[in-house]
């Protein structure tokens, strides 16, 4: 081995153990904060958490119930108005899109997924609270829904994009009208992929806590009904950490704890589901 | 060569309407309806974005008026008597982006290359779901791991022999507190890692294999390879991660609202206590008394908007452009 083929190959190992340290540093760092969170987490879990409501300023104990069921009332909401608009606007971009429209209409989405979820909250408490005069279910949902517009329209237009072309051919040549093709024969062929695009859809605004802070705002008590205020897991994180009491920061690792696994749990099915899926099709 | 539009771009897959149909043919077949409906949808984005950028300059209309561009500039931010002025959180939005950038860009992108350029495949596989997953961990819990993990572990271990080596510096001098620039920055950073490692990885990979191989006939090792045939070919689909991480560090909201310091002023000092526009948004208004308080916080939303806008739409434009030459050379 000459010089330059020793260099070449000092360069070339000393690179990888380099980049290969920045990854393992990554996935390090990333591996202590889940581990600490669940193990922080699950210590600090109790029963009543789930079956009461918060305990009254200095008081120890009480649970966050009302901020679990606020948490899915919200995501309920934010579910009926992000969801169709995102789903129908992927099939339009997927199936009916001129390349001028699409590009247009795909950079739109781009930019409205990353404008900060707090000026989404702005723009919902404009839109909704002051209209309605009072914080609300409601405007917490409309806020979470607008955020689930972008993905959604996103990955239901690359899980559609995939059915192979022959599957909208072969339903044409039957003479089927072309909506009636994507409805009972593109669709369908790409439904596993759409869930679990939904689902991952969901967890990211489930852990959403800016736009709720002047939305759903919270609530010490149960909210009834859509147009009350109402706790959310999210914001009782944010409220009890940045509080003085020890039982509230207990409470606080309780309820992260929780939000990560519902988020974690979530995020593993939809993977598992398209993953089945696509050994099953093969493709 | 092929016509990249063709690849990039999915055309409509069925092709044109005929066009001896009429339209009440259409119509009763459906189409027309469901060509409808979906554009409804198209639309109704288009519309939101807008309704987004509309609502953000009515109601700032008052703080607009009252301070004009001087808002930008001055740094009063006094509520009682009225006066208002962006600069101290504009100031802290800059400085904690900055610096979660100068410590995520080398991770990130150096972990990027390792994934998909010199590590086995199993292994990438493997540490790419990883970060991916961990990219879903909802920034409260950063906020949560940050107040009670880093900032004891700054104040405890890494300021002070970093005060006593650097304190000179203007940058590092003044009492720590825990909550601080530095410590916003470090939670960003470590938010912002997992989309720049996803991002970048992606742009990789979109690199033809044909030119890598190409590279190994000619006697190339693997790092000579990811350095003069890869690199060149990604490089400004990267810049465009680095964007991305970039725009979503400046509109971070909890994490750096609950490390921050929310202290109104501006300091040389990273060390020191400072505010971003989200994190004052995100404290300051639900208590806004008086519509002028109000207007002023909705004016920093635009202000953010409008930042956030211009470098996602960089961004984007970027990543396009690399991946589109990939897929078109192929």
């Amino acid at each position: 081995m000459n010089f330059f083929e020793l260099r070449k190959a000092a360069a070339n190992a000393t690179m990888i153990v380099v980049t290969g340290a920045a990854a393992l540093l990554t996935v390090g760092v990333l591996l202590f904060i889940l581990g600490y969170l669940v193990w922080h987490g699950a210590q600090s879990l109790t029963w009543s958490f789930f079956t009461q409501l918060p305990a009254p300023v200095g008081e120890t104990g009480g649970g966050m119930a009302n901020a679990i069921v606020g948490s899915g009332k919200v995501l309920i909401i934010a579910t009926l108005v992000g969801l169709p608009i995102g789903f129908l606007g992927g099939v339009y971009l997927s199936e009916y899109a001129s390349a001028g429209a699409g590009f247009a209409l795909r950079y739109v989405t781009d930019l409205l997924n990353g404008v900060p979820s707090i000026v989404i909250g702005i723009v919902a408490y404009a839109l909704v609270v002051k209209r309605m005069g009072h914080f609300s279910t409601i405007a917490g949902g409309v806020a979470l829904g607008i955020m689930m517009i972008p993905i959604a329209v996103r990955s239901t237009e690359e899980y559609l994009h995939a059915v192979p072309q022959m599957l909208r051919e072969g339903g044409l040549a039957l003479g089927r009208p072309k909506w009636r093709v994507i409805a009972t024969v593109v669709i369908p062929a790409a439904l596993s992929g759409i869930i679990s695009g939904v689902m991952l859809d969901l967890a990211r605004v489930a852990g959403e806590t800016a736009p709720l802070l002047f939305t759903a705002l919270n609530n010490q008590y149960w909210s009834t009904g859509w147009s009350q205020p109402t706790a959310t897991l999210p914001v009782m994180i944010f409220t009890y950490a940045i509080s003085p009491y020890p039982d509230w920061h207990r409470q606080a690792w309780a309820a992260g704890f929780i939000l990560l696994m519902v988020v974690l749990a979530v995020n593993l099915t939809a993977r598992l589901i398209f993953a089945r899926k696509r050994i099953a099709t093969g493709g | 060569m092929i016509r990249s539009g063709a690849i990039v771009q999915p055309t409509s897959p069925l092709g044109q309407e005929d066009k001896p149909k009429g339209l009440v043919a259409r119509l009763r077949s459906g189409d027309q309806v469901a060509r409808m409906i979906v554009l409804l949808a198209a639309g109704a984005i288009f519309l939101i974005t807008a309704i987004i950028f509309s609502e953000l300059v009515l109601e700032s209309k008052l703080s607009r008026h009252q301070f004009g561009w001087r808002f930008l500039v001055t740094s009063t931010w006094d509520p009682v008597m009225g006066d208002f002025g962006a600069l101290p959180f504009i100031y802290g939005t800059l400085v904690t982006s900055a610096l979660a950038l100068l410590m995520a860009v080398p991770l990130g992108v150096a972990s990027a290359i390792f994934l998909s350029e010199l590590a086995p495949r199993r292994l990438s596989d493997a540490l790419t779901f990883l970060i991916e997953l961990l990219a879903a961990v909802p920034s409260v819990l950063y906020g949560l791991l940050g107040i009670f993990v880093l900032v004891p572990f700054l104040q405890d271990h890494l300021v002070p022999p970093l005060q006593s080596l650097l304190g000179s510096l203007p940058i590092f001098s003044g009492a720590f507190y825990g909550v601080s620039y530095f410590s916003a920055g470090v939670v960003l950073s470590i938010m912002v890692v997992p989309f720049i490692v996803s991002v970048s990885r992606e742009v990789l990979l979109a690199v033809p294999r044909e030119q890598r191989e190409a590279s190994f006939a000619l006697g190339a090792s693997r790092w000579q390879t990811t350095r003069r045939v890869v690199w060149p070919n990604a490089a400004r689909g990267i810049f465009g991660s680095v964007f991305l991480a970039l725009a979503r560090a400046l509109g971070e909201t909890m994490a750096v609202t609950m490390v921050i310091g929310n202290a109104t002023r501006i300091s040389t000092s990273i060390l020191a206590p400072g505010y971003s526009i989200a994190a004052i948004i995100a404290n300051e208004f639900t208590e806004a008394t008086g519509d002028l308080y109000l207007s002023a916080l909705i004016e920093l939303g635009l202000v953010l908007f409008a930042v956030t806008f211009v470098v996602n739409g960089l961004a984007r434009l970027l990543i396009v452009a690399t991946i589109r030459r990939g897929h078109s050379a192929a």
